[in-house]
């Protein structure tokens, strides 16, 4: 039996961004995995408390920006006695290697993690290069 | 654009109050220590206390919360789907299981409790115990 894994916590970094945000809210960095197939590459980015509604994702020019806005609403009425974290929006940018279809794209927010799934143009794709 | 400003006023007060009561006493003399995963907030709605938890990754099923008198405990497993054959790029989020008691300095009402989980945000209801309910005292 494999031993039992204990999660840390992973305190929130704020966004460290060249250009300024017209609205003054916190955004932070979210934990993300990529992983590449052979034909896509698939990220899960960690946006707890983010609805689908509150997701934005661009690509342009080869760089992916997502923005997810948490709603705040939910927390009008509580007066906070005892905190661990802090509460803010959402933001990271990727520049992307791969040629990316950009009409193939798809995304669903699940349990507060945004799943992308970025398939690759058919001329991205990895041919095997025999060697003679 | 009123509810909007409003939500974007709760968002600011919510920051400065999470700013000022990092250094707070409160569950200081507790046997609950700071760094446990899942990470809380806690927050006061007049009498009674919700504790707002983030998990996000966590299926709703794979929650396992219990209230005891004046106890929490949030217990879970939090696992990643990773695809086969893929190579990894990332890799920031943690998995495994996670088992966290916490101590609220009020007797709880048990039966009372409410929790709701909504987009990786785990939100407790805890309401105070009748017993331990703050009383007027009439000046005499």
């Amino acid at each position: 039996m494999a031993p039992q894994k204990e999660i840390e916590v992973q305190q929130k970094k704020e966004v460290a961004s060249a250009e300024e945000a017209t609205r003054s809210a916190r955004y932070y960095v979210p934990g993300t995995d990529i992983h590449e197939s052979d034909d896509a590459l698939d990220i899960a980015m960690e946006v707890p408390g983010v609805a689908r509604d509150g997701v934005e994702v661009t690509l342009e020019k080869d760089v992916l920006k997502v923005v997810a806005q948490v709603d705040f609403s939910n927390y009008e009425g509580l007066e906070p006695i005892y905190t661990e974290y802090e509460v803010g929006h959402f933001q990271r940018s990727f520049s992307l290697s791969s040629k990316i279809d950009q009409g193939g794209i798809s995304a669903r927010v699940e349990n507060g993690v945004l799943h992308l799934h970025l398939p690759k143009t058919r001329e991205a794709s990895p041919r095997r290069i025999s060697v003679h | 654009m009123t509810t909007g400003m409003r939500a974007l006023d709760a968002l600011l007060d919510l920051q400065r109050a999470i700013a000022a009561s990092r250094r707070s006493g409160w569950l200081g003399a507790s046997t609950t220590g700071y760094g446990t995963f899942p990470p809380v907030n806690v927050f006061r709605q007049g009498d009674d206390f919700v504790l707002v938890a983030e998990v996000p990754g966590v299926d709703k099923d794979g929650l396992d919360i219990q209230v005891k008198g004046r106890q929490v405990r949030i217990k879970g497993t939090k696992k990643l789907d990773l695809a086969d054959g893929a190579s990894v790029h990332r890799r920031e989020r943690r998995s495994g299981n996670f088992d966290r008691a916490l101590v609220i300095p009020a007797d709880i009402d048990g039966d009372g409790a409410r929790a709701e989980y909504r987009d990786g945000v785990l939100a407790l209801h805890l309401p105070r115990s009748e017993a331990d309910r703050p009383r007027s005292i009439q000046i005499s």
